[in-house]
């Protein structure tokens, strides 16, 4: 037990630091730009060229709202501007961006600059953010923070 | 209950828990909450990790029977942090409670997880690296390796606490996605840090699927997407001295994920043994939360400059 209460804290204590260490890289990494919307021109060709099955389905937008809002608004922003954590998505790179592409960078995420793969959502769900994602009219749109 | 069992076994170390407790709790009212779509598995891992930034915490308890000795509930606590998208660090507390015997603090586990790969890959490989330093009381039954049998935890207490373990468990977690199925493969190599202990081998696999593959537009708790089924199946494989099955145990526990809207979500998994020398029945069930930003709260807290 003796022992037990020597190293314990150390490890907590490296935990501790450790995690805020890594957190402070994946938050410089973000502020660099424009430069993270490069990831989408990394998408292959053939993942590019996906249709959409629910392109233009206000239902399925509607559903992909929930799960942005469950998933990817906490980096991205309630309402997809942007945040210290997560660039936004309202810009002209990600809106101009075929819906195969969206896809492809949800699946694959962009794992160097923070975001993670999200492959275990269902191909379905993905898509339907991706609907989402299509049917924000970022013009009409303030973003939150630019 | 676990901190209270922790806070009986000793006034400094209560003290130290009570107080990380609180610190804990204090972060935790600042942080917000992110919902996460869980897995089922209790013992198998995929190869998602911890969304960067984000602190998960969740709580699990085994009840297990015992032949030749009494039933236990053996519960441990797991914080687990996305450091970054590819790296996943995480702390155990483990505790068990043997009826008509008593409680103890069995020990702490501390596991890094590293993703290998950039991309989504048909199979994806993530590196799985534990440190442990548990006494043999320990019953959470979280991986069962070499030639762990149930009649190891039929002494009582008292005798068991007398062994004192220090592990370096090394896993390669393979898993795919297809279609809305998980499957993952993970073979465990763990060698106790003693010199004369041999490496011990085992395996947990497991497959899951979530009952809908499409999200409904309104928000809803039973609908559903918010659940996912699966099975594992897991178990020893021998050591360097006696590779093979013989004297090994196995289970086969089917499992569901329950994730609410409300950012909790619940686990229940029944492992049945498949041999004479597993326990009967590992009853497991979890509670978990996530919460997200709690790594740039602890930057905050450090003035921003760590």
């Amino acid at each position: 037990m003796k022992r037990l209460m020597k190293v314990m804290p150390l490890f907590i204590v490296g935990f501790a630091i450790s995690l805020a260490l890594a957190q402070k890289d994946d938050i410089a990494q973000i502020r660099q730009g424009p430069s993270v919307y490069a990831a989408l021109e990394k998408a292959p060709q053939s993942a590019r060229a996906k249709e959409n099955p629910f392109e233009g389905n206000p239902r399925e937008a509607t559903a992909g709202g929930k799960l942005f809002e469950q998933h990817c608004a906490e980096c991205h922003g309630p309402k997809a501007g942007g945040t210290r954590r997560g660039p936004s998505l309202l810009r002209g790179e990600v809106q101009q961006a075929t819906p195969g592409a969206l896809f492809w960078i949800l699946t694959n995420g962009v794992v160097r600059r923070g975001m993670p793969v999200w492959s275990k959502l269902p191909e379905q769900q993905r898509w339907q953010i991706v609907t989402y994602l299509r049917s924000i009219n970022w013009r009409r749109t303030a973003p939150e923070t630019q | 209950m676990a901190l209270g069992l922790f806070v009986c076994r000793g006034w400094l170390l209560g003290r130290f828990l009570f107080c990380g407790f609180l610190v804990l709790m204090f972060l935790l009212l600042f942080c917000c909450l992110s919902s996460a779509q869980e897995s089922p598995y209790i013992v198998t891992y995929d190869h998602y990790l911890e969304e960067p930034g984000s602190l998960e915490v969740e709580y699990f308890s085994t009840f297990g029977t015992q032949r030749g000795g009494n039933d236990f509930h053996a519960f441990w606590t797991e914080f687990e942090y996305g450091a970054t998208a590819w790296w996943t660090t995480e702390l155990y507390l483990d505790g068990q409670a043997t009826f008509s015997d008593g409680a103890v603090f069995t020990g702490f586990r501390v596991e890094n997880r590293l993703r290998l790969l950039q991309l989504e890959h048909f199979v994806n490989p993530v590196l799985y690296v534990e440190y442990e330093q548990i006494s043999g009381a320990d019953k959470i039954r979280k991986e069962v390796e070499g030639h762990d049998v149930e009649s190891d935890l039929a002494e009582p207490n008292s005798e068991l606490r007398k062994e004192h373990d220090h592990e370096l468990e090394l896993k390669l977690l393979l898993s795919s996605t297809f279609k809305g199925w998980n499957v993952a493969l993970n073979p465990i190599f763990t060698k106790n840090l003693s010199p004369s202990e041999p490496w011990e081998f085992a395996y947990a696999v497991g497959a899951s699927h979530p009952l809908a593959l499409k999200a409904l537009p309104n928000r809803c708790s039973f609908c559903r997407e918010n659940f996912i089924a699966g099975v594992e199946m897991y178990g020893g494989l021998g050591d360097t001295h006696s590779l093979g099955l013989p004297n090994t145990s196995h289970y086969l526990a089917p499992a569901i994920a329950w994730s609410l809207p409300s950012d909790w979500t619940f686990r229940l998994s029944s492992g049945f043994g498949l041999n004479d020398n597993s326990h009967r029945l590992l009853l497991r069930w979890g509670i978990s939360r996530e919460f997200s930003g709690f790594g740039e709260l602890v930057r905050h807290l450090f003035g921003g400059h760590v």
